[in-house]
């Protein structure tokens, strides 16, 4: 009996599991799954939490539930991996052997590693939207709040869903709005990269929602530190911003075990070969998911998609035959704008979001890079798809590989 | 994509002016992509950060961030606002010929 080892039952791991079971025979395969929580996040529903648009109870399911028929789910703290003796350690000391490792343990938010960022302020007048807890926390913050500097910071990519909180500055506008407080409220964007967007397409169309929404950008802002005392942010080049509540997207950075078992970059990502989640050192050893170092966006869609092309590349893996799919960096995301309208992006490792349409077979068309109501109920509708569809790896009508139909190439 | 001709060579530039070809930068021109940002002379931690970020290009296929040239290539940070000032991220993709760091929008 051979068994396909997969570690983290989040998005990408459960999809994994989902989809290969079927596809394994049941008397040749063991397939066990390990993670350490038990609660199973729809982490895109974290951003609505502060705005009271979701409540936990909209995010949060047992993990046990998305286990797969046949599949072993160990729930347990993993210490290392040991990808020389094909086996992994838990916390316990038990040891697990594997004949293939499926590594999706993710990313998460690390405020510690920013100097002033994690202290008493935290959960305070310093919140992140990037856990439950700090969604509450925030929540609860906003409920109350009357008004002064509100900014929202990125410390540094890669980050897990980029867009977010571009959606969250859009949502907070509009949730200002509406409480009546807007002119009380001083919106700002304050990012590493050189503007709010970066490509030059997205950029053309686009490039005039935060002046059309009152919102500031303070664009090449390079943290070193925050003074959480004074309320405020320092950067390299000893630039000051001054803050009443800072909305912060910590420095994001993989698991602890990826470092610790030597199989990790520097910010703990797992490097693969970007066309099919192979580790570079071990052959039978892959990421998939955020863990991975793809140089794409850190999301459930990419993982979605990166799922299908693994499903289908692992079968002939482990019978000795050239992987054949290549994946080619797709993502599509839904981007909330306020007041009930959204944005749709679609691209991939070498196409930019560009303008046109989606199709979407039975539903669709939906806008590509404009603000519509439809693409925000494709956004709300989402929620019902990951649960019940995408969790449980039945297939949606997505091809994995990013299509230009309906695309307009403007070839900038 | 537009053509332009910088020190004499003719090259592949996007609408910002970074080169988006890789085979087409050599040294000669990251001394011209220089002196256009106002950087007369490369010194040896502008070519230290440069050697890094190509060959760390080819292997990943994105512009390393500033916190990975630091932890990776070992250039302080604040080295890199030093010889790249400002906004040392854009300028030393500029140098190096390589796409400016970017989000996915």
């Amino acid at each position: 009996m051979k068994r396909l080892l997969i570690l983290g039952a989040g998005t990408a791991g459960t999809m994994v599991a989902a989809n290969l079971r079927p596809r394994l025979d049941n008397d040749e395969w063991k397939i066990t799954m390990i993670d350490q929580e038990p609660t199973h996040y729809y982490q895109p529903g974290f951003l609505f939490i502060p705005f009271g648009i979701y409540t936990p109870s909209d995010v949060v399911k047992p993990k046990a539930d998305f286990v797969p028929a046949g599949v072993e789910y160990i729930e347990a703290e993993i210490d290392l991996i040991e990808p020389a003796e094909n086996r992994v350690v838990l916390a316990d000391g038990t040891r697990v052997e594997y004949d293939y490792l499926v590594i999706a343990t993710g990313t998460s938010i690390r405020p510690d590693e920013t100097p002033g960022l994690e202290g008493p302020e935290y959960g305070k007048t310093i919140h992140d939207f990037y856990t439950l807890e700090g969604a509450k926390a925030l929540a609860e913050a906003l409920r109350f709040w009357e008004g002064g500097k509100l900014v929202l910071n990125i410390i540094e990519m890669p980050i897990k869903c980029p867009v977010a909180p571009l959606e969250f500055i859009f949502l907070a506008d509009a949730y200002f709005q509406d409480k009546g407080l807007r002119d009380k409220v001083e919106l700002t964007y304050v990012t590493p990269l050189d503007g709010a967007f970066t490509k030059p397409i997205a950029a053309k169309h686009l490039g005039n929602l935060l002046e059309d929404k009152n919102i500031n950008l303070e664009p090449d802002f390079y943290l070193e530190r925050v003074d959480a005392d004074e309320k405020k942010l320092v950067s390299y080049d000893e630039r000051e911003i001054d803050y009443d509540l800072l909305i912060t997207i910590p420095l994001n950075m993989g698991s602890d075990v990826v470092a610790r078992s030597g199989l990790g970059n520097e910010m703990n990502y797992v490097p693969v070969d970007n066309k099919n989640f192979l580790s570079k050192k071990y052959d039978n050893v892959f990421a998939i998911g955020d863990a991975a170092d793809l140089p794409t966006s850190k999301a459930g869609s990419v993982a979605h998609f990166a799922v299908e092309v693994f499903t289908e590349n692992f079968v002939r893996h482990i019978e000795g035959l050239p992987m054949l799919e290549e994946f080619d960096g797709h993502a599509n995301c839904f981007i909330e704008s306020g007041h009930g309208k959204g944005l749709l992006i679609d691209f991939n490792y070498d196409t930019e979001p560009l303008p046109g349409k989606y199709p979407l077979p039975g539903i669709g068309p939906f806008t590509l890079l404009r603000e519509t109501e439809m693409n925000h109920w494709g956004k709300m509708m989402f929620k019902w798809t990951y649960w019940n569809m995408l969790l449980r790896g039945k297939p949606l009508p997505l091809p994995h590989e990013m299509l230009m139909a309906g695309k307009i190439d403007e070839g900038v | 994509m537009p053509v332009t001709t910088i020190g004499g060579q003719e090259v592949n530039v996007d609408d910002e002016g970074f080169l988006t070809e890789y085979d087409e930068w050599n040294e000669e021109l990251a001394a011209e992509l220089a002196s256009n940002i106002g950087i007369d002379e490369l010194n040896e931690d502008h070519w230290k950060v440069i050697t890094f970020l190509r060959s760390d290009f080819q292997e990943q296929g994105e512009t390393a961030t500033l916190r990975r040239v630091a932890a990776v290539g070992g250039i302080p940070t604040k080295t890199l606002f030093q010889i790249f000032p400002k906004k040392p991220a854009r300028k030393m993709s500029y140098v190096s010929g390589l796409p400016k760091p970017a989000g996915c929008i």
